[in-house]
């Protein structure tokens, strides 16, 4: 009976290794990545944020703030700055991560416009845009850096703003911000 | 029959052994030393707090025992984004002087493995410093030393709280030396790749809010001196 005792503590040991190891601690839900192939070999990608549902916060100074309660900090340093968070959709209309938005003008920096797109299941973008949009609404920029599936991406971000047709009750428009991301991978010795 | 129950408690007592060696492992506490230390280059010392009702925002799945900040902000309730949290927060240098703003997204990692000691969570900091410029951080942290010296003890404790003195770097990637990434983006960062670590101070945790007193900060290695830094 002592020996089937050290043999059921060894094999404890073993199925409690074998357990941790075969099955993941972490499982995140995966969307299929919907994106289209481009003439240069790189992959164009949409995302948006339908307006306002998916805004999450927005602050800045003297600006309307979401959710009402939130407090911005009265730090003289912050100037214009403005950050926004979203919750960003795939082509299907899926939540498929969330995403900031920093714009402001600093000593340093003149006017900024930032986002940071971080899907869980796949990595996070991190884009600088021009402050300024074109005459048909888009604001692009250059994709700056990429994490995981990212990573040895390069490309461009595009940002535009689309009006809705309705009014909600809402103290601001119903519209979406739509993203598009044209990446290709890095050159060999490249950035 | 006596051999099938013999055998079913050693199993029981082999699998609760195995499982005190993992957590008591005293090869899998977290550096306290930054690998930064001996960089040789100016760094950037910003400080946060980790506490959400000192944040200017803070959300997660809704279902967490830590509450989302301020009453009202949406929660990541969608499978894709139920795993991740996101934390808007005034950054500050050392001295407490405002900074800049920060927004910090985690998300629990499935490279995550109990055995190896790694609770893993791929987090990214978007930084923007009005007064300096902006910046993106990677990194992957180790968050298990946090968990089993301060969350572990807080639900086990009797007053459902820990209190104390705790310090401990929880960047542990992407690079080989365990630091983060650094990708600059604009005014005086701008095209600078460096490496940055994260670190937590925490002085008292309830197991009902989550964290009460906690200093989190980001130490980053900057190619160029930074004048007012």
């Amino acid at each position: 009976m002592f020996k089937s005792f050290i043999i059921g503590i060894l094999s404890g040991v073993i199925l409690t290794a074998c357990l941790l190891y075969f099955f993941p601690a972490v499982d995140q839900h995966r969307e299929a990545s919907l994106t289209s192939v481009q003439a240069n070999g790189g992959n164009t990608e949409s995302f948006h944020a339908n307006l306002p549902d998916d805004r999450i916060v927005a602050g800045g100074a003297g600006k309307e703030v979401i959710p009402a309660s939130l407090v911005w900090p009265a730090a003289p340093v912050l100037g214009d700055t403005q950050a926004e968070l979203f919750k960003i959709r795939n082509r299907n209309d899926v939540v498929v991560g969330v995403a900031s938005r920093i714009s402001g003008t600093g000593t340093a920096t003149g006017s900024v416009v930032e986002w940071t797109l971080h899907l869980p299941a796949r990595g996070t973008l991190y884009a600088n845009l021009q402050p300024l949009p074109d005459e048909a609404g888009y604001r692009s920029g250059r994709l700056r850096a990429g994490t995981r599936e990212f990573a040895s991406m390069t490309g461009t971000f595009t940002e535009r703003f689309q009006a809705g047709g309705q009014q909600r009750e809402a103290p601001e428009p119903e519209g979406r911000i739509e993203l598009l991301t044209a990446l290709t991978g890095k050159a060999e010795g490249g950035e | 029959m006596k051999y099938v129950l013999s055998w079913l408690g050693g199993t029981i007592t082999g699998a609760l052994l195995f499982l005190m060696v993992l957590y008591y492992n005293p090869l899998a506490n977290t550096l306290s030393v930054s690998p930064l230390a001996v960089y040789g280059q100016p760094l950037i010392d910003l400080e946060y707090s980790t506490v959400p009702s000192e944040t200017i925002a803070y959300t997660n799945n809704g279902k967490s025992r830590i509450q989302p900040y301020p009453d009202k902000v949406a929660e990541l309730w969608e499978p894709t984004v139920r795993k991740t949290i996101v934390l808007v927060t005034l950054l500050t240098d050392s001295s407490g002087q405002p900074k800049g703003l920060g927004v910090k997204f985690a998300s629990e990692s499935e490279r995550t493995s109990l055995l190896k000691a790694e609770a893993l969570v791929d987090s990214a900091w978007h930084v923007f410093l009005p007064e300096s410029g902006s910046l993106f951080i990677d990194q992957t942290e180790n968050m298990w030393s946090y968990a089993r010296n301060i969350i572990v003890p807080a639900r086990w404790s009797s007053a459902d709280s820990w209190r104390g003195t705790w310090y401990g770097i929880t960047t542990a990637g992407p690079t080989a030396l365990g630091t983060a990434k650094v990708a600059g983006g604009t005014g005086r960062f701008a095209d600078l790749s460096s490496e940055a670590v994260e670190a937590i101070s925490a002085r008292a945790y309830s197991a009902q809010q989550g964290p009460v007193s906690a200093t989190g900060s980001l130490t980053i290695a900057a190619v160029e001196p930074v004048a007012d830094h």
